[in-house]
Order: C-alpha cells, then structure tokens, then sequence
C-alpha cells in the first residue's frame, strides 16, 4: 500500500480518481447552474443554501480544492516524468497515425482549464470570500441570480468561458472514457460506460456554453 | 524504385548523430525493408563507407530485434508487421524515408540504429517468469485444465516479441503494454497464480526504474505493436497491481 504513489501505476490511478471525482463534482455545478436559466428562484435557493450550509463551505469545499490542485500537480509531475522518459526526441513523429489529438494534448487542456480556473475563481470564488468571511456582510439570500447574470454582461469574459469550455470538453473527450482503464475496467461493460462517457463529456460543457450565451443574452437592469 | 534515405548515423553511445541523406536505385516492391538496408549496406561498404549499423535476427516476425522507426512510425507505416516483414511495396518511387532509431531514456542509442532494449530482460528477470520443478517430474501441462478464453487470452499475451515498438510509438516512452502482455500471460494461468503478487509488484517497480514513462491511454501501443497486443492487458496489470498493493 504505501509508495502506491510513487508507482507509475498508482499515480495514473489517483489521477484517474480525481479526475472522477471532479466529473462528479462538473455534473453537480451544472445542475445548479442550469437553474439560473429555467427557474431563478432556485437558483437563488441553492446557491444560499452551498454558500452557507458548514457542512459545504468547510467540509467539500476543502475536498473539492484539495482535489483540484491535486489533480493538476500530480498532472504536472507525469508530464515532466515523461518528457524525461524521451531526452533525445525524433526528427519525424507521427503521433496523429496511432493516437487522438486529445489523448496527446491533456496538459495543453489541462493548462488552459488551469487558466480558465484562474478566472473564475477571481470572479466568483474571491468575491465568495470576502463578502462572507471577510466583510462578513450581512447575508441576502436573493442576491445570487442577480450577482451571476451580472458577470455575464462582458462579451469577452463570455468568449473567454465559451473558449475554455470547448478546451474542457477535449479533456473530458479522452479523459473520462480513459479513467475506466487506469483503474483496471475494461470489458464490454466498460465499452458501453465509454460511450456514455463521451456523450457526457460534450453534453455537459455545451450545456455550460447555452447558460453563459443565455444569461449574456438575458440581463437584468443593475 | 528509386528512394531517399534519411538515416541516423551516430559513431556510439556518446557521439552525437544526425541524419544522412543516401540514394538508392534498383529496389524491387517484393523487397523487405531490411533487404533494402541490406543493398544499402552494400553501396556504402563498396564506396568505402561504414554501413548503417542496425539489429535484426529472424527476419520473419518473431525475434523482435529489427527495431526502427521509421517514417515517423515504430516498424514503418504498414500495420501488425515488424520492419523485417515491412514490404517495399509500401512505398512509391521517389519517395525519402526517415529512419531512425527507437527513442527512449529506457532504450540508449548503441550505434546508428541500434539500441540497448536490456531494460526489457530487466524487467522481465525481474518477475516474469514461473518457478517449476524441471528436473523430471514437471507436470503435464495439458492435465490442468483451463477456461477456454482464459488460455486464449494468455496466448495472446505471450505473443509479445518484446521488440519495444510499444515504448518507440508512445508519446510518453511508456512500456505498459509490454509489461502488461508479460504479466497478463502469467496473471491467466493458474501456474501463474503462486507468484502473481510478487511479479506484478517487482516488474512494474523494475519498469519505474528503467525510466519508462507513464501511461496516458493515448493507445499509441496497441496501433503499433506488431503483435496486436490489447490494451486490456494493461487494464489487467493495473487491477493485478493495484490488488497486489492492498495486500502487500
Ligand atoms: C486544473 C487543471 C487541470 C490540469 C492541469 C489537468 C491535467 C491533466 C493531465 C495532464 C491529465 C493526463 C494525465 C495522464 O497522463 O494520465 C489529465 C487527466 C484527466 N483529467 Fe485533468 N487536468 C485539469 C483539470 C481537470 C478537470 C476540471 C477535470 C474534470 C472535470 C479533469 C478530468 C480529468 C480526467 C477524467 C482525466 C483522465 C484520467 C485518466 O486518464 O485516467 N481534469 N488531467
Ligand atoms: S507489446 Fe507489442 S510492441 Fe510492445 S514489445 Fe510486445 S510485441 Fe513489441
Ligand atoms: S528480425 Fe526478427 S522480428 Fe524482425
């Protein structure tokens, strides 16, 4: 068990978990911001209740950022392992006759999804932040959809998020489908999982897409 | 046919190489690429040139020595064949192909295109094999039985030639699906099971150390080994070492 991840093995497993986890933890983001568009209240019901129930902001909200960061270090470690794993490199190497252009490219999907996070957190996550824990304002439990559709007013904070969600579902296009054979599952079950896999993988980011065009679309007087 | 040959020439281990532009005339489609090597060879040592230094044994697809990368390609751009097996025919008048040798921290440059696949035969004394009684008294084989996919699934596996065309096609030199065939075809077969925790453990700690790359199920591997190797081998080491882990 111990210096499991100090294998090559085990770190493509824990790469694979966390990775599961954060398909997890996209599902249930989207289904909350998907009621932003089809019923405000809602919105504003749940983002109160995430926002302030303990039990969210200081137990998975922990988990979630150690799963993050994580996720990209242990990201990071295996792509400098395996530019290692080849000092001297080919003079011609046709990686597109053997490999999809996602498979090859996860730290280039991987990086802009770093930046876009970068982004959002300055736009939701630090507000988040100050507002409840360090202005320590006083807590309006309708102001959410109002706050969120502001965000969206800026074409190019839109363009930004359309762009990295399109970069989000290239690493979900190899990257979900691929966590069933790190952890060792592959049948004609896990064939079939694959398939839900990349269905998944567009639908959600798409579905990402329509709400931010949607709510750019749909502003609210200030 | 008439080619051009980009070849890497490089003295030994530490010289730096590079490409050398050859041409060659009078190559017939019917050729195997290691015959064209061959005529090659001929030209340069009749002009007084060193020949290209290049490994090759069977010449029929079993011995996996013939290692060259070819065209951008581990075994040139034809699919389930080694380079000894790769036919001219796959290529037109005219056309200049690159070759050079595997590319791996894991496979050292010996000389042009010959490199030092020893890492392999590492792993392998390190976990790959079965200890039996030879002296005499071995059992019959065929008196254990063995579900039927099972066994064709070990035979599949034992297939691997270990001619590391797995580690050159992989972006990240990785040799999972090699030491995936080498640890499924035993983790099949109940002769296997005595020592499947230990193998599993030491070969993938043996494979670490050599300085092969992680997997990043890109599936490169299975596209290029001339054996058809499965990915499901390494999907199989992964559960074996990951159950050998818990345990151990
Ligand atoms: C924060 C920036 C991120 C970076 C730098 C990053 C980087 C990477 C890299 C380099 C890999 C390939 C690892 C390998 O070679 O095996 C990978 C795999 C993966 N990533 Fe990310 N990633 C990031 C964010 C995400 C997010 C937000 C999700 C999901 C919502 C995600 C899901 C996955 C999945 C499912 C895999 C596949 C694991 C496997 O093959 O078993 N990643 N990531
Ligand atoms: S798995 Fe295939 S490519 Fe790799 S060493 Fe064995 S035969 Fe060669
Ligand atoms: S020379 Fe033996 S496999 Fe090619």
């Amino acid at each position: 068990m111990s210096g499991l991840l100090k294998s090559s093995i085990g770190r493509k497993v824990a790469m694979a978990l966390s990775g599961l986890f954060l398909v997890v933890f996209l599902t249930q983001h989207f289904v909350i911001n998907s009621t932003a568009v089809i019923a405000p209240d809602t919105f504003n019901a749940w983002s109160h209740f995430m926002g302030t129930n303990p039990l969210v902001q200081f137990v998975l909200q922990p988990i979630l950022i150690f799963g993050v960061v994580f996720h990209f270090v242990m990201g990071f470690v295996l792509e400098l392992q395996n530019r290692k794993a080849r000092p001297v490199g080919y003079v011609e190497y046709k990686g597109s006759a053997n490999a999809p252009w996602t498979s090859r490219n996860m730290i280039l999907s991987g990086i802009t999804i770093l930046a876009f996070l970068g982004l959002h957190f300055y736009d939701f996550w630090i507000p988040e932040m100050i507002h409840k824990y360090v202005e320590f304002a006083p807590e309006d439990p309708t102001r959410y959809y109002a706050e969120t559709v502001h965000k969206f007013e800026s074409p190019v904070r839109v363009g930004l998020y359309v762009i990295s969600f399109v970069f989000l579902a290239l690493h979900l296009w190899h990257g979900f489908a691929s966590t069933f054979q790190s952890v060792g599952f592959n049948n004609s079950y896990s064939k079939a999982l694959s398939k839900f896999a990349k269905v998944w993988s567009v639908a959600i980011p798409v579905g990402f897409i329509l709400i931010a065009v949607y709510l750019h679309f749909n502003q609210i007087p200030h | 046919m008439k080619l051009t040959l980009k070849v890497w020439r490089q003295k030994n281990a530490t010289a730096k190489g590079q490409l050398v532009t050859y041409t060659i005339d009078g190559i017939d489609g019917d050729m195997s690429f290691l015959e064209m090597m061959d005529m090659l060879n001929n030209k340069l040592i009749n002009e007084g040139d060193a020949p290209v230094t290049f490994d090759h044994d069977c010449r029929e697809g079993i011995c996996g020595s013939c290692s060259m990368f070819i065209n951008g390609e581990a075994h040139g751009p034809d699919r389930l064949v080694t380079t000894c097996q790769l036919h001219m025919r796959k290529f037109k008048d005219g056309d200049t192909i690159t070759i050079e040798p595997f590319r791996a921290a894991g496979f050292p440059v010996i000389k042009d295109l010959m490199v030092d696949r020893s890492a392999f035969d590492r792993i392998q004394h390190a976990g790959g094999f079965i200890s039996v009684n030879t002296s005499g008294n071995t059992q019959d084989a065929n008196s254990i039985p063995i579900e039927k996919e099972n066994a064709d699934n070990a035979f599949a596996a034992a297939t691997c030639i270990g001619c590391g065309a797995c580690v050159a096609s992989c972006k990240n030199s990785s040799a999972m699906l090699f030491v995936g065939a080498k640890v499924s075809q035993f983790a099949l077969l109940p002769q296997g099971e005595v020592e499947a925790t230990n193998r599993v453990l030491n070969m993938v700690k043996q494979m670490d150390e050599e300085g092969f790359g992680n997997c990043t199920n890109t599936g490169a591997c299975e596209v290029e080994c001339p054996k058809g190797i499965s990915l499901e081998n390494i999907a199989r080491m992964n559960r074996e070492y990951l159950a050998a882990s818990l345990e151990g």
